[in-house]
């Protein structure tokens, strides 16, 4: 259980899932979340298909050229008040691809990152604890209303 | 009231390059006549991230964990690929026994991959139940191959020269279980795939690809046999410990009599092959000769060799996904590759889609593009990224580049 979550949820967490130029590992590592062995549908997140309805945005991957304006617009498109967790390393600091020619980021340059999961690919443990404290910093803004 | 004529035009609809029914970007534009598909055309290089460039910059044991995040479901068949292209330039030896061991990690990750593809699938026609059960079954490979590697995804064990992880006889009786227990739940999956109603009305006469077409189009994989086209990078060429083992390449044929060429024959043909897969991994073990695990230990001593030769090679691996090329040239002035180019499978694979999609309805879209199980990251490889500026690359010239390809791996 993160620190400073309250024992019962006051909302359950909707997640869009955005892919800019990963490998999949990361992608699979979040599937693999949701599937049986770790099943996170039973706290109440669930992965949903339009930005529109999230709370949360997980983005994998280093942001290639093509994918920046497109990051950004499923940035904008969601509600307020919003997270974003970045997962991976490549996206985090470049990893592997740090010197390349087509990338823009890390992540945090072209969107403001709440959560840092590091890991190539992070573990699905460490996927949802990012989450949780994705979820932290969401009933905090709650609570100060 | 005057009846004016209503004329049908067709319309476009744009898919991705982020959509839910995507899990990688990827572009679509379809034409569309009421419901039926009449064209497809795909955009590449959503995910091009400039891997060969990158290369130059590195030596062969630094680029075998960048070939490694060329995609991460195919984590072992590029540095595998990068491995045998090497060892071809460099006229490696490779022990014996690593031979088996890399032959027990390719078909692992086979498994892996095509019970990934068989949720995906299962996903896409909407039947999630299977995609949570088959996800299961992968969890219990995944734990196998981080008792055998010590990852999950990426796998980081292979090496120039050989493979970076023995196993030890005490690890025996765990791998035996668990192919047992693959074999148990794949007779499971077999009855939900082959047997249920559901599966077999959206797959069934759905994305034909004709034998012709695919052998035109160059597909591969189980793309192209389940059309009915053997071929098969493991019996076709002899590397890694192949040569030793018993393997066939197999159709759809072998299992109903007939092939079509549909997307019910490329669910038939995956089950085929996972069940090989246990086959070759049960062989392997008994088979495996004792001896060394990797022929040059200290990597100094390797890349002084490596430094000195003037060359060019080539690996083939036969990738769950189909027939993987890697191109590696050293010039003989430094350690690094003068050039790296690799061919993914699904670069042929995304082809074929033309005509398996054109005919259809919108909603068989998902399975029929699933069906290839495509990958793009690895595909992206190939997308030309110039001054900041994509390049659309149409079917004629995606063709036209694979054949020029083809033409220069074959000089």
């Amino acid at each position: 259980m993160a620190k400073g979550l309250t024992k019962s949820f006051k909302r359950a967490l909707w997640v869009y899932h955005c892919n800019s130029g990963s490998c999949n590992g990361c992608d699979i590592e979040i599937i693999a979340a949701l599937c049986p062995r770790y099943d996170v549908e039973r706290f109440g997140i669930r992965l949903v298909g339009t930005p529109r309805h999230a709370d949360v945005l997980l983005v994998t991957g280093p942001v290639t050229r093509q994918m920046e304006d497109k990051v950004k617009r499923i940035y904008e498109q969601m509600p307020d008040p919003k997270a974003v967790i970045c997962v991976g390393n490549c996206g985090n600091t470049g990893d592997v691809f740090y010197e390349s020619y087509n990338l823009v980021g890390p992540i945090n340059q072209i969107l403001p990152v709440d959560v840092h999961v590091i890991g190539c690919p992070p573990r699905p443990e460490a996927i949802i604890n990012a989450v949780a404290k994705a979820w932290v910093k969401l009933e905090t803004l709650e609570a100060k209303k | 009231m005057s009846e004016e004529a209503i004329t049908k035009t067709s319309y476009h609809i744009p898919v991705g390059p982020i959509h839910p029914a995507l899990k990688e970007p990827v572009y679509f534009e379809f034409e569309l006549s009421g419901e039926k598909i009449i064209d497809v055309n795909v955009k590449l290089g959503h995910v091009h991230r400039g891997v060969e460039w990158a290369s130059r910059k590195r030596n062969p044991i630094q680029v075998l964990y960048l070939a490694e995040r060329i995609c991460g479901i195919c984590s072992y068949c590029h540095p595998a690929a990068f491995t045998l292209a090497v060892e071809n330039a460099c006229d490696i030896e490779v022990p014996e026994r690593a031979d088996y061991l890399r032959v027990v990690q390719a078909e692992l990750e086979r498994i892996c991959s095509h019970i990934l593809w068989a949720g995906v699938a299962a996903h896409e026609i909407g039947f999630d139940t299977v995609l949570y059960f088959t996800w299961q079954i992968r969890e219990k490979a995944l734990d196998l191959t981080e008792f055998l590697t010590g990852n999950r995804v990426t796998k980081g064990i292979m090496t120039i020269g050989g493979i970076r992880r023995d196993i030890t006889p005490d690890m025996l009786p765990r791998i035996k279980r668990d192919m047992q227990f693959f074999k148990d739940n794949f007779e499971k999956l077999r009855h939900i795939f082959l047997d249920d109603k559901t599966v077999k009305m959206r797959s069934q006469n759905a994305g034909i690809l004709t034998k012709d077409d695919a052998i035109k189009l160059c597909a591969v994989g189980p793309t192209t046999r389940a059309s009915g086209v053997k071929k098969d990078v493991r019996t076709g060429e002899s590397y890694f410990a192949y040569g030793d083992l018993d393997v066939k390449c197999i159709t759809p044929k072998d299992l109903t009599g007939t092939v079509n060429g549909d997307v019910y024959d490329r669910i038939i043909q995956r089950l085929l092959e996972v069940k090989q897969s246990i086959e070759l991994i049960e062989q392997c073990i008994d088979e495996m000769p004792a001896g060394d695990i990797v022929s040059e230990p200290k990597i100094p001593k390797l890349m002084n060799q490596i430094k000195k030769i003037e060359g060019e090679g080539v690996g083939r691996h036969e990738a769950p996904r189909g027939e993987v090329i890697h191109y590696v040239k050293f010039d003989g002035k430094s350690e690094n590759p003068y050039t790296w180019k690799v061919r993914a499978p699904t670069y042929n694979n995304i082809l074929p889609w033309i005509p398996m999609l054109k005919g259809e309805q919108i909603a068989d879209i998902p399975i029929v593009a699933a069906s290839t199980d495509p990958c793009m990251s690895c595909t992206n490889r190939v997308a030309i990224v110039k001054d900041s500026k994509r390049y659309e690359l149409t079917k004629e010239q995606l063709h036209k580049l694979s054949v020029e390809k083809t033409r220069r791996l074959m000089k």
